[in-house]
């Protein structure tokens, strides 16, 4: 298969689903012998054999309809001229697809169609691109006998209100391949076909509703499927055909969908979901899908800039000028200061090549094992509990694992915003018949959506995760629903006899700890009970696992629920962490850690070591470096004073913005490599223009461990790559790297990560992609781990009490505030917000329960203060029942918001993963900004003027509307 | 180093005695941990307070832990 640049033709579309299975069944299609598996269609089984049946309403995305009658063939003993696309194939079945009969049906009924569509193809945007033209081609249609004059669609207006894509019914054929797209597929079910036969036609949802203000996402499901221009991105239209196709992989999610780049030029025309990509199965949102085009956003730094002190203008200079001042001041730390003065922040959002050259240059270079990643602030826990219990940091399943769970237990996550198209594969089972538990404060979509009715929601107060885990596990263990002989053969039976004790003492029972949970103890004895004998069941989790104090306990009181229910080892099971960014998991697998070298080796293995010493020809410090926070605390105290940031922007994603300011402001030298003038670069000496993921190559991997290929498919705007920039600050700094492409440093990963040993460039090429461990004992990988025995050996249980966080309501503070995000923005927002997707989330909001918002007088749009004891903001409310009183919830995506300033400096026991999920405040009404968001905004439009090269005239702010 | 970073760092031991309550044995668990996860410099920092009154707000546990590892490591 080659997937490098390919000249643009349309993915395969082989009319109708495929159906897992061997291939039994053979027939005879015009003449060729085909076999495939029960349950196939007749027409796909031409389409597997080479051949091509006409069709209109069928495509294999959606379940076959049978609707448009162009697909009929003729079978050998079989009456009439069934449909291919709804008839089964059977053992030495002879079909016909090709024959005069069949020609003259086929013609007639396209003629119908033709009759009632505008005669404009010549200038139509999707020409040459559009199946009813090839269909009309294929039938060999050349004159139309109804005319134009009678009734038809023609005059009907378009619908432009989505931002990406137009809805043209004049061009609509009716095939309902859109409608049963956005049901099967995405799961939103926004479309409908509107009354019967000739008047009938696409609406979405109400008459009133146009698609930006119905249920639709904007997934671009229904726009995939349509089959004419009816449905068709806007970019098509302004840019035009597409000449060439590359497939790459979605720089926003853990979900790590593959996309085809399709490109005119050196300009992107869209971004279409790849068929063959295993994470994503031809489904995207409307992140990767759409929001790409911050690239190309006027505010975009491209020149590399310096400056002595913060308070000076940005001067623009060269690349070797900054890069020289960037090696000299560094140096220079190093040589008044010591070695420890120094650290590197890797990202999330980089390949994994370029995770690992930054935390070599850090280790190698800087001689400091100061590293860290901002999955400190995200899933560290997750590393840490998955560790210590299975022996891996990763989960345990691939997606499609979920196509054979029983029961779906969610806790701490928004799949349907945080991960969609995961979502939309979960929701398909679950319209399936799979049972779903929801442990969530909030009533999330998940919780009610068409079709989904979660079984049990347990509302639970935030902080609160580890005792409802361990109610969940003291049902299971005292009323015997236990899998003991799972635990015999594949745990340590001491271990799991101490936990057994321990969950089974009457203050672990739901009845008990109901005041502290404020879940009701029947519901959580129903969930129990359902999770342990419901079938294969499986938990996914998310960031309102880890973020807590006891972030590290609830992801190992997770693995403990699933060793004692026997769920883990094999397809439908296991324990399976969404990440929040693309590349959390490759960020950690590179040894991003202060602790670990890549593959999650400890600093002070000396074996190790020794392996990457003798690669590096450098000494690595047997002592475990500094966290991020710890490397900010010992900034305040003028013991640390550089720092290269690579794509973060710490200042606004971790917790209490004030004391990140504080330390940030107390280093002397700052290197920020970025897209954008971000909040941390107001307080950057060196800023270093950053590359996207359309300008590099490289590898993700997602959340399922699976390494993807990032493909360059235009040149870096900006001059480099960000794996370039990296090599050229070592280069300068006197070590002899030499990479000429990602490929060396995978090489070089391979060489000294041991589930890495057998991944390359070249078979990510040949295969798509891999799930690590890749080695001698899985040489194709692993997409379920622990199936014949934990990575550590023995399951691990391990006692997890119950420890309430400091963090505590009390008269001044009585609110518990919990974070979260929603679907159409990233992160912080750097890149969303610099696309159309603003459209869906302008501002962040706080939710309030009807009741608190009555008792201080506050309506839904009105402003509002949020103050801690860290501090405090203001944002506009928004009531409802979603939140229970007592709490309430926001969304971190836009930098005015300052949401951080409000979270404290509290963090995981063992990770310090801050606890982003829990902060006590209170809500008062207001009417503006607070002085510190005036105070910051003033700091931030100084920190952001530049100097041009050559001129003493300064531009303003970067970022005017923040 | 500033009061306030000592005092993280001790609420940080304790943070750790208290999640490692019901390990057979907690004060291996808590020094093991601290082993694995410190800098040099934290390390070094705590055990510098240990007699002082930020030492005497540690948790008996955390401090037999700090007390076994200060000894390993002079
Ligand atoms: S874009 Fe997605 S959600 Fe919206 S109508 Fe189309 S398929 Fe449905
Ligand atoms: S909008 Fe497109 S997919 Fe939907 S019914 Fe019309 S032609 Fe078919
Ligand atoms: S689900 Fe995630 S990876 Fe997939 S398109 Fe959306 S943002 Fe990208
Ligand atoms: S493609 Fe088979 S009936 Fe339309």
């Amino acid at each position: 298969m080659d997937v490098e640049r390919e000249t643009y033709r349309p993915q395969p579309d082989f009319g109708t689903p495929e159906v897992r299975g061997a291939a039994t069944v053979t027939l005879t299609i015009d003449g060729r012998e085909v076999s495939v598996a029960p349950g196939t269609t007749v027409m796909r089984a031409a389409a597997v054999s080479g051949g091509s049946i006409p069709k209109l309403c069928a495509t294999d995305s959606v379940k076959q309809f049978g609707s448009c009658r162009l697909c009929l063939v003729e079978i050998d003993g079989m009456r009439g001229t069934p449909a291919s696309c709804t008839t089964l194939v059977a053992d030495g079945m002879k079909v016909h697809t090709q024959t005069k009969r069949l020609e003259k049906l086929r013609r007639g009924v396209m003629e119908l169609y033709i009759s009632d569509h505008p005669l404009d193809c010549l200038t139509c945007s999707a020409n040459n691109d559009c199946e009813l033209q090839d269909q009309a081609a294929a039938v060999g249609l050349r004159d139309v006998r109804y005319g134009y004059e009678g009734e038809n669609h023609l005059a009907q207006p378009m619908d432009i209100s989505n931002p990406y894509f137009d809805f043209d019914p004049s061009k609509c054929i009716v095939c309902s391949r859109c409608v049963r797209a956005c049901d099967e597929v995405q799961g939103t079910l926004a479309l409908t076909i509107e009354s019967r036969g000739f008047g009938s036609k696409v609406s979405a949802g109400l008459a009133s509703d146009s698609f930006l203000s119905s249920e639709c996402v904007s997934c671009g499901a229904c726009v995939q499927a349509c089959p004419t221009a009816t449905l068709q991105e806007k970019s098509v239209k302004e840019i035009g055909k597409p000449e060439r196709a590359t497939v790459t992989t979605c720089a926003y999610c853990g979900v790590g969908c593959t996309f085809r780049a399709e490109t005119r030029g050196e300009e992107v025309v869209r971004m279409v979901p790849w068929k063959d990509g295993k994470a994503n199965r031809g489904h995207s949102c409307v992140k990767g899908r759409f929001a790409w085009g911050y690239a190309q956003h006027q505010e975009r730094v491209l020149s590399p800039m310096i400056r002595s002190s913060i308070d000076e203008p940005w001067q623009e200079v060269s690349w070797d000028e900054a890069i020289a001042r960037t090696a000299s001041e560094l140096k220079r730390i190093s040589a008044k200061y010591g070695r420890n003065a120094l650290g590197g922040i890797t990202s999330s959002r980089c390949t994994n090549e370029e995770t690992f050259l930054v935390q070599k240059l850090v280790r190698a270079g800087f001689g400091t094992n100061n590293v860290d990643t901002c999955a400190r602030v995200c899933h560290s826990p997750t590393g840490y509990g998955l560790k210590t219990t299975f022996g891996t940091s990763a989960g345990t399943q691939d997606f499609d694992s979920v196509e054979d769970s029983d029961v779906i237990l969610v806790i701490g996550a928004n799949p349907t915003d945080g991960h969609p198209v995961f979502a939309s594969r979960m929701k398909r089972r679950l319209r399936q018949g799979a049972k779903l538990i929801v442990i969530d404060p909030r009533r999330t979509d998940l919780v009610r959506s068409p079709h989904i009715s979660a079984d049990y929601h347990l509302p639970l107060r935030p902080g609160t995760n580890v005792a409802v885990l361990t109610a969940l596990a003291h049902v299971i263990v005292t009323e015997g629903l236990a899998d003991e002989a799972f635990v015999r053969e594949r745990c340590d039976w001491e271990e799991y006899r101490h936990w057994a004790d321990f969950v089974s003492l009457e203050r672990n029972s739901p009845e008990f700890l109901e005041p502290v949970t404020g879940v009701p103890a029947a519901d959580l004895r129903g969930a129990a009970r359902l999770f342990a004998k419901g079938g294969n069941g499986a938990i996914y989790y998310g960031l309102g696992v880890t973020e807590h104090s006891q972030g590290s306990s609830t992801v190992m009181a997770i693995a403990n629920l699933a060793m004692a229910t026997g769920n883990i080892g094999r397809r439908g099971v296991g324990v399976n962490p969404l990440r929040g960014q693309n590349n959390v998991q490759g960020a950690c697998d590179m040894g991003s850690f202060p602790h670990e070298l890549s593959g999650y080796r400890h600093v002070s293995d000396a074996a190790a070591r020794a392996l990457f010493e003798a690669e590096w020809g450098a000494r690595i410090d047997p002592e475990p470096g500094l966290r991020i926070n710890n490397m900010l605390d010992a900034a305040t105290d003028g013991l640390f004073k550089a720092i290269y940031i690579q794509g973060e922007d710490i200042l606004q994603s971790d917790p209490d913005t004030k004391h990140v300011a504080a330390g940030l402001a107390a280093m002397e030298c700052v290197i920020v490599q970025d897209l954008f003038l971000n909040e941390t670069a107001n307080y950057a000496h060196v800023f270093l223009p950053g590359s996207t993921f359309l300008e590099k190559n490289g590898t993700f991997t997602n959340a399922e461990r699976r390494i993807q290929p990032v493909r360059k498919v235009m040149e870096p705007k900006n001059g480099y790559e960000d794996w370039q920039i990296t090599q050229l600050l070592a280069q300068a700094m006197g070590l002899d790297w030499a990479y000429t492409h990602p490929r060396e440093i995978m090489d070089e990963i391979a060489r000294l990560t041991p589930t890495f040993a057998g991944v390359s460039f070249a078979r990510l090429d040949a295969e798509g992609s891999l799930q690590w461990p890749v080695n001698e004992a899985a040489p194709d990988g692993s997409p379920i781990m622990h199936i014949d025995g934990f990575v550590r050996g023995k399951g691990k249980f391990v006692v997890t009490d119950y420890v309430p966080t400091d963090e505590r309501t009390g008269p001044r503070f009585p609110l518990l505030l919990t974070t979260g995000r929603i679907l159409s923005q990233y992160n912080v927002g750097a890149q969303t917000r610099r696309t159309a997707n603003v459209v869906w989330h302008p501002e962040d909001l706080l939710e309030i329960h009807p009741t608190d918002a009555e008792n201080r007088g506050i309506k839904s749009g009105d402003w509002v203060r949020l103050a801690s004891r860290s501090g405090e903001t203001t944002l506009r409310a928004t009531v409802t029942d979603r939140v229970a009183p007592g709490v309430v919830y926001t969304t971190f995506h836009h930098p005015v918001t300052q949401a951080n300033v409000i979270t404290t400096d509290y963090s995981d026991w063992a990770t310090n993963c801050p606890e982003y999920k829990v902060t006590a405040v209170q809500i008062t009404p207001s009417n503006g900004p607070t002085d510190w968001q005036e105070e910051y905004e003033a700091q931030a439009t100084r920190s952001r003027r530049i100097k041009g090269p050559n001129s003493s005239e300064e531009r303003g702010a970067m970022e005017p509307a923040e | 180093m500033s009061a306030h970073t000592v005092e993280k760092l001790v609420y940080m031991a304790n943070q750790i005695a208290r999640n490692v309550t019901h390990e057979p044995d907690p004060v291996a668990m808590i020094a093991d941990h601290i082993h694995a996860f410190w800098s040099a410099r934290m390390k070094a920092d705590v055990f510098a307070v240990l007699d002082g009154p930020a030492g005497a707000a540690l948790e008996p546990t955390a401090r037999a832990a700090l007390d076994r590892l200060a000894a390993h490591a002079c």
